[in-house]
């Protein structure tokens, strides 16, 4: 069944358009990799669909409700979960408290989290600005658990982080998949990270997709040309 | 426990001890400063709720002040005056009784506050204090041109309302009724702080986008903050016309929102107590300056100045140190 379709959008920042009919969908319990090169649209994909960026053209649909009209917050309630580029904590509450803001009612809660992440348990006292930058990602990613979503969206969720904590990251959202059953959409640039927990990949090259297919069509012809690795 | 945590005890036990000693020494005149300090702490707790945690930096607040003392004024005055207030459809009749006018006033500054909100929290920035200083200003010229409750002379009322089993004319019994309020407000509002709308008013205040992300709208979080801010700094007027026992236009002037907000900032923005604090500093050197110079408000600046430029956390951030999460 499909969870999120997104049809043909476009997408501008002021004048400069950035996406030129994007599509992609995501079933539930799936896990799609978004890929491409710097600056060719993932992320503003990603906005667009958490309503961040208003939509010009096309279409998006979450669980069947099209989210046209829906602000953020109410798309964010339909059971998207946005773990942002840049972790984005709450830099002045502790960690037990960024969770406890977000948190809804259902399956994930605090205990739920901390047995994910059994770092942000040490520091649950700890303020935000004071994690590291692993540490910072983890918690980004148990907040946007507590709103218990349907789908989950990692934006560049391991950029910039240590390798072993990348791993430990990557090891989280395979568990996630594993053990919940959660779709989710991942923005990386990890393609042998990627190729270990996702099912399917759409590639984007300058705002539009040009390549969709499984993990294992995914052959070293496509990334050549389309990721230049 | 923290040096904040300390700090506030310390505050607490201030002002049950500074009363008492003026209650055993005979000082009424102590008594009733004190209370005053209580009264205007408890406006500026009421501010620092939509200041301290949303950020929403309101020039606007005297509006509800003014809302919650003519709540009193007017309700007193026709019990004084044996008139009702409204005779058809339905008689309102007006009342002596504090726990009454206090729910008027809790009531009828809270609406005010909603419908306000509304339209000014669009805004943000400038224009948001623009918005919450023209509503101030517009009641305070409307309460002028209201002959019928004093209009620029005000409304007196000869006698104290009453509450339940206590002498509100005995300045120590009023001072306790006056603390206990704000006793519980300030309970009400640490635990406010920690609940999730106050972590996500907080959270809001740094970044409004990223708390839609987790499916909270930023305009409800705030309209309901400013609601409650009102709703107490309302109480606060009802308390403050009531130990005056006269209320006038002057309690919606820009100058009344102007020292609510230098109560919060004196004491410490976002500080539990630190409009308690502030207003209690502010009602000290009043007191003290006041005798000496008509002027002393100079000196006021002068210590807000100090505080703005080398103690952002206010008094008590100076004290206690940084560390609340709020500076």
């Amino acid at each position: 069944m499909t969870l999120l379709s997104v049809d043909k959008i476009t997408a501008s920042y002021g004048a400069t358009q950035a996406l030129f009919g994007v599509s992609l969908t995501l079933g539930e319990g799936d896990v799609l990799a978004l890929m491409g090169r710097n600056g060719m649209g993932k992320s503003t994909t990603v906005k667009t669909i958490c309503k961040l960026l208003p939509v010009t053209a096309g279409k998006i649909t979450m669980a069947g409700q099209d989210l046209a009209r829906l602000p953020s917050y109410k798309v964010a309630r339909l059971g998207v979960g946005l773990v942002p580029e840049g972790r984005r904590c709450f830099a002045s509450l502790s960690v037990a408290e960024n969770l406890i803001a977000a948190a809804r009612p259902g399956h994930w809660d605090s205990a739920r989290v901390a047995k994910l992440f059994p770092r942000l348990e040490e520091r649950r006292d700890q303020s935000a600005a004071s994690l590291s930058g692993g540490e910072q990602q983890m918690l980004a990613i148990g907040r946007a658990l507590m709103t218990n979503p349907r789908l989950l969206i990692l934006d560049e969720a391991t950029e910039g982080l240590a390798p072993i904590v990348r791993q430990e990251i990557w090891a989280a959202i395979a568990k996630l998949k594993l053990e919940t059953g959660m779709a989710i959409l991942v923005v990386d640039k990890s393609l042998r990270e990627l190729g270990q927990v996702a099912d399917r990949a759409v590639i984007l090259q300058r705002g539009q997709d040009v390549w969709t297919g499984s993990m294992q069509d995914l052959n070293d012809d496509v990334t050549n040309r389309y990721l230049g690795v | 426990m923290t040096r904040e945590s300390l700090f506030n005890i310390v505050m607490m036990s201030l002002l049950i001890l500074f009363p008492l000693w003026a209650w055993i020494a005979d000082e009424p005149f102590m008594i009733t400063l004190a209370t005053k300090a209580v009264i205007l702490a408890l406006a500026g707790v009421g501010l620092n709720i939509a200041l301290g945690l949303g950020g929403l930096v309101s020039l606007g607040h005297a509006a509800f002040f003014g809302i919650g003392g003519y709540a009193m004024g007017i309700l007193a005055s026709h019990a004084q005056s044996y008139s009702p207030i409204l005779e058809s459809p339905f008689l309102i009749e007006g009342t002596k009784s504090m726990p009454v006018i206090w729910l008027v006033a809790i009531i009828s500054s809270g609406l005010a506050a909603l419908a306000i909100g509304v339209l000014s929290l669009r805004t943000t920035g400038v224009y948001f204090i623009m918005i919450t200083l023209a509503f101030g200003q517009m009641l305070f010229f409307f309460s002028i041109s209201w002959p019928a409750y004093g209009g620029e002379d005000g409304l007196p009322i000869y006698v104290r309302n009453g509450f339940p089993g206590l002498n509100t004319l005995d300045p120590i019994q009023f001072y306790g009724i006056c603390f206990a309020i704000l006793a519980v407000v300030l309970f009400f509002c640490a635990r406010l702080a920690k609940s999730p709308f106050g972590l996500a008013l907080n959270a809001a205040r740094q970044t409004a986008e990223r708390v839609e992300t987790v499916g909270i709208s930023p305009y409800r979080l705030r309209l309901a903050a400013f609601t409650i801010s009102g709703m107490i700094t309302g109480l606060a007027g009802a308390l403050f016309a009531d130990l005056n026992r006269f209320v006038s236009p002057t309690m919606f002037s820009w100058q009344t929102s102007g020292e609510i907000m230098v109560f919060v900032i004196l004491g410490g923005v976002a500080r539990l107590f630190g409009p308690v604090v502030g207003a209690a500093l502010f009602i000290l050197l009043e007191h003290l300056l006041g005798g000496l110079s008509d002027y002393w408000h100079i000196y006021l600046g002068l210590l807000l100045l100090l505080i703005v430029l080398f103690a952002r956390g206010g008094v008590i951030g100076t004290f206690a140190g940084k560390g609340a999460n709020h500076d």
